[in-house]
């Protein structure tokens, strides 16, 4: 064999070795995708599943940061008037071109009837279209977070969309199915090929997509896997290259197996404790005549008595930050000023006793048990450190399903003590104060998911003013202000931020995003 | 026989019925459907218009009425979470369920007919008494505990078998897609059909040895072999016909039993049939696909006890004698 077919010989090899390696990333997550419409259910999986296929004007990076995505750049030209300028020469899958049309449409549909995203563009804000490329919003007043969410309000296809009879949003109480439901047609980089809800969603790589791909991945296949054990039996056995979630307690071996590695970090979501603060009398108690946790020594009592280590060591095994406030200190700047009160079961007793509760008080807690991170075994764990400064717990652990139906509004809020976990899904603090914060009314107009309804006025115009005020450094100090309030006060118990852990192969890169959204342009498989 | 038939049906009928409203009682008590349909955030008038599209704030009796004319005609109304019918949801699923449930039936014939046979002729054989304690374990060991068990040694360990899913599978028709014409299909269906085929293997086993022993005993056994018939003729012409009422009954029923209660052994191996969609969909609160779901299986569990019923007619000579 002389050189020059040796060369000729391993050039054949690397070109086979190239054409052969078109590399297929399989991955399984515990829920399923249920539908492809971008606007039917406004649910992490659902919204980051779909992102890969559909594009928002906005985008989130690797660190959560706003990046310009399919407007190219956007100002405000007048306090109510922001213009987004568009990406040009951009497609849809299906080859038609991106314009100005199909934003003033997806801004129709995604605040009509059926659809789960009505608030991603305010009700009373108008599109005004200046020429193929450049789009007006108009507003009634300012709002320095109007763009805040729409990393995951897709853009949809005008054209695709009527032609197939999907303008209307798919809703569970149509009868036949509906096209955008299960089809898919964005700007992303990569495309649905197939999707059999609850079995198998294969996507391909976009090769028109407009950014440069730095991903090295043809074809994405996902399955849903709910039972956690075969979620983790095949990540170890090799058949896929990433699950998520794993949980806590297989962290260690899924470390120790050769080829795979747990990809821990924090998540944005905030687990707390919340008290009735709202009736005369609890619910679930053995205190008549009043309710023990309109006291502020009383709620003060219990944050002293919960020993947050101890959860975080035992409970979760290190995988969560324990919290001060009610938003994860990523979201806001001055999050390092605020401190949880120690943990102090003594100070906790005298505080009990001077409340007038020496001998302690019977109270119903109301957990979820598949939906947060060891949800339930938190709340047992908090049940055994409050049985040691004399209150007692009947703990309710049930599904999420029995969970919600109990103690949120369309329950009448029907819980005493409870166990909640929050992202604000703008990633800020405004979403925690009107949502969490607010005072609200007994069938819930106001603060929805204020569930125990504690009511404080200050908070409520402090709210009022964040949501308005443009200057950031301003703003934050408002935002800071009510948080303060509500820390004095002791309104919720914060406890954590959970963790994030996922199950990869060693020979994958990927970016684990605090928002829990797994995104395919940052894979690599070597 | 025709007076027969259709006092069955009509039993038939009024066990469905029954069924149905148990089905759509229990459901009222799993969870509000709404909370898992729309996203935290979502607003209290949107989830209360929402309640009144899907019918949910009707009375009772009229949605209960509702529920079954529409199941009469085959309509058990959209998915709440895949927004699809239910009906072409489960036609999907149906292919991958029968497959499975119909090779662990084979598996547990197969397997246990002849170890039955043997521990019955060979009672006091060490074999036998192996027999006898492995089917211990397929009775008394849970099932997803076997599963996850195989799926440790055979697919994490060895990896020589996948742990999930049903490999790759070929469309026959146009809906039936079937995982018995590829090599990853019928890899994977070895170890969910043994878990699944495990407890029914050990029964009909242990069945067949206790009639074998039954049979054995008797005179026209004692008879045959006065007359000389070799081994074999007397104990598998003679012996074994006579053993098989039971167990075709048996059988019988525990095919219903292995497709109805396929859904552990499903979630175990994440295998895509009706039963990880029925468990999902509990997780869900999806109350159109939880009472298709227990409709169908009461349906199957019905129809095949009419079919053994009939079966049973005329195998056992001693039924046509007494009846009109």
């Amino acid at each position: 064999m002389n050189k020059k077919t040796l060369i000729f010989t391993a050039l054949l090899a690397a070109g086979t070795g190239a054409a052969a390696q078109a590399e297929t990333f399989k991955f399984a997550f515990q829920g399923s995708l249920n539908g492809l419409d971008p606007y039917s259910l406004n649910e992490t999986f659902t919204l980051s599943s779909l992102g890969n296929a559909y594009e928002g004007l906005t985008r989130r990076g690797a660190d959560l940061a706003i990046e310009p995505a399919l407007a190219e750049r956007w100002e405000i030209i007048e306090p109510n008037r922001w213009r987004f300028y568009l990406r040009k020469g951009v497609k849809f899958h299906n080859g038609n071109d991106f314009t100005a049309e199909d934003v003033a449409f997806s801004v129709d549909r995604v605040r009509s009837e059926g659809s789960d995203l009505t608030t991603r563009v305010p009700a009373d804000a108008k599109v005004e279209i200046v020429d193929d490329h450049t789009v007006d919003f108009v507003l009634t007043g300012p709002n320095p977070i109007l763009n805040y969410e729409w990393d995951t309000f897709y853009i949809m296809d005008k054209e695709w969309t009527t032609e197939n009879d999907a303008v209307k949003v798919t809703s569970a109480s149509d009868t036949t199915p509906n096209y955008s439901s299960l089809n898919a047609n964005g700007t992303g980089p990569f495309k649905i090929v197939s999707h059999e809800a609850g079995v198998k969603t294969v996507y391909e790589k976009n090769d028109g997509w407009w950014d440069e791909i730095k991903h090295n991945v043809d074809t994405v296949e996902f399955t849903p896997i709910p039972s956690d054990a075969t979620r983790v039996a095949a990540l170890l056995s090799g058949e896929l290259d990433m699950v998520y979630p794993i949980p806590v307690q297989d962290i260690k071996r899924i470390n120790d197996n050769a080829g795979t590695v747990a990809l821990t970090g924090p998540e944005l979501r905030t687990i707390f404790l919340g008290m009735d603060q709202m009736r005369d009398e609890l619910l679930y108690s053995d205190v008549k005549g009043k309710n023990p946790f309109k006291d502020e020594k009383v709620r003060k009592a219990f944050y002293q008595a919960i020993d947050i280590e101890a959860i975080k060591n035992k409970v979760m095994r290190d995988l969560a930050t324990p919290s001060a406030i009610m938003i994860s200190p990523f979201l806001f700047s001055k999050s390092s000023e605020f401190e949880r009160y120690p943990y102090d079961p003594e100070n906790a007793k005298k505080l009990l006793s001077e409340a007038g509760y020496a001998d302690g008080f019977t109270v119903g807690m109301d957990c979820p048990n598949d939906l947060y991170v060891n949800d339930e075994a938190i709340c047992q764990a908090v049940a055994a450190m409050l049985a040691r400064v004399n209150i007692k717990i009947d703990l309710n652990a049930q599904p999420k399903a029995k969970y919600f139906a109990k103690v949120l509004a369309s329950g009448g809020f029907d819980t005493s003590f409870y166990l909640l976990g929050w992202t604000p899904g703008s990633l800020d603090s405004w979403n925690v104060l009107s949502n969490l914060m607010s005072c609200r009314t007994e069938a819930g107009e106001g603060s929805p998911f204020n569930l125990g309804g504690f009511c404080d006025e200050k908070i409520d115009k402090l709210t009022g003013e964040v949501l308005v005020e443009i200057d950031p450094e301003k703003r934050d100090g408002l935002i800071a202000e009510a948080y303060k309030i509500s820390h004095d006060n002791a309104y919720y118990i914060p406890l954590h931020q959970q963790g994030l852990a996922w199950g990869v192969a060693d020979n994958v890169e990927l970016v684990q995003r605090a928002d829990n959204q797994f995104k395919f342009r940052f894979i690599n498989k070597n | 026989m025709i007076g027969f038939a259709t006092r069955r049906l009509i039993q038939a009928m009024i066990v469905m019925l029954v069924v149905a409203l148990l089905a759509f009682t229990m459901f009222r008590f799993v969870g509000d459907p709404i909370n898992q349909m729309v996203g935290i955030e979502t607003s209290i008038e949107e989830r209360e218009a929402l309640r009144e599209r899907l019918g949910l704030n009707d009375p009772i009796p009229v949605q209960f009425l509702r529920f079954v004319t529409n199941a009469a005609q085959f309509d058990f109304g959209t998915s709440y979470q895949f927004r699809q019918p239910v009906s072409e949801l489960f036609a999907k699923r149906i292919p991958a369920t029968l497959e499975l449930s119909f090779t662990s039936a084979l598996f547990a014939l197969v397997v246990g007919i002849p170890m039955g046979i043997y521990a019955g002729l060979n009672r006091e054989s060490p074999i036998s008494k192996f027999f006898l304690s492995v089917s211990l374990i397929g009775i008394s060991l849970p099932t997803f505990f076997i599963g996850i068990l195989l799926i440790f040694l055979f697919s994490v360990t060895l990896q020589w078998l996948p742990s999930f899913g049903r490999g790759d599978t070929v469309q026959i028709g146009s809906w039936w897609t079937t995982g018995f014409l590829t090599i990853s299909g019928l890899k994977a269906l070895i170890l969910p059909s043994v878990t699944l085929g495990l407890y029914q293997m050990t029964l009909i086993m242990r069945l067949i040895r206790a009639e074998m022993l039954e049979v054995i005993r008797t005179d026209y056994i004692k008879f045959a072999r006065a007359r000389g018939l070799p081994n074999r003729l007397v104990n598998f012409r003679h012996a074994l016909k006579n053993t098989l009422v039971p167990v075709i009954t048996i059988t019988g029923l525990q095919l219903g039993a292995i497709i109805a209660f396929a859904t552990i052994t499903e979630t175990v191996f994440n295998w895509p049939g009706m039963g990880l969609m029925f468990l999902q969909a509990v997780q869900n609160v999806d109350i159109p696909i939880m009472s298709a779901y227990l409709l169908l299986t009461a349906f199957l569990f019905v129809a095949i006890n009419f079919i053994v019923d009939i079966l049973y007619f005329y195998i056992d000579p001693r039924l046509r004698v007494g009846r009109p």
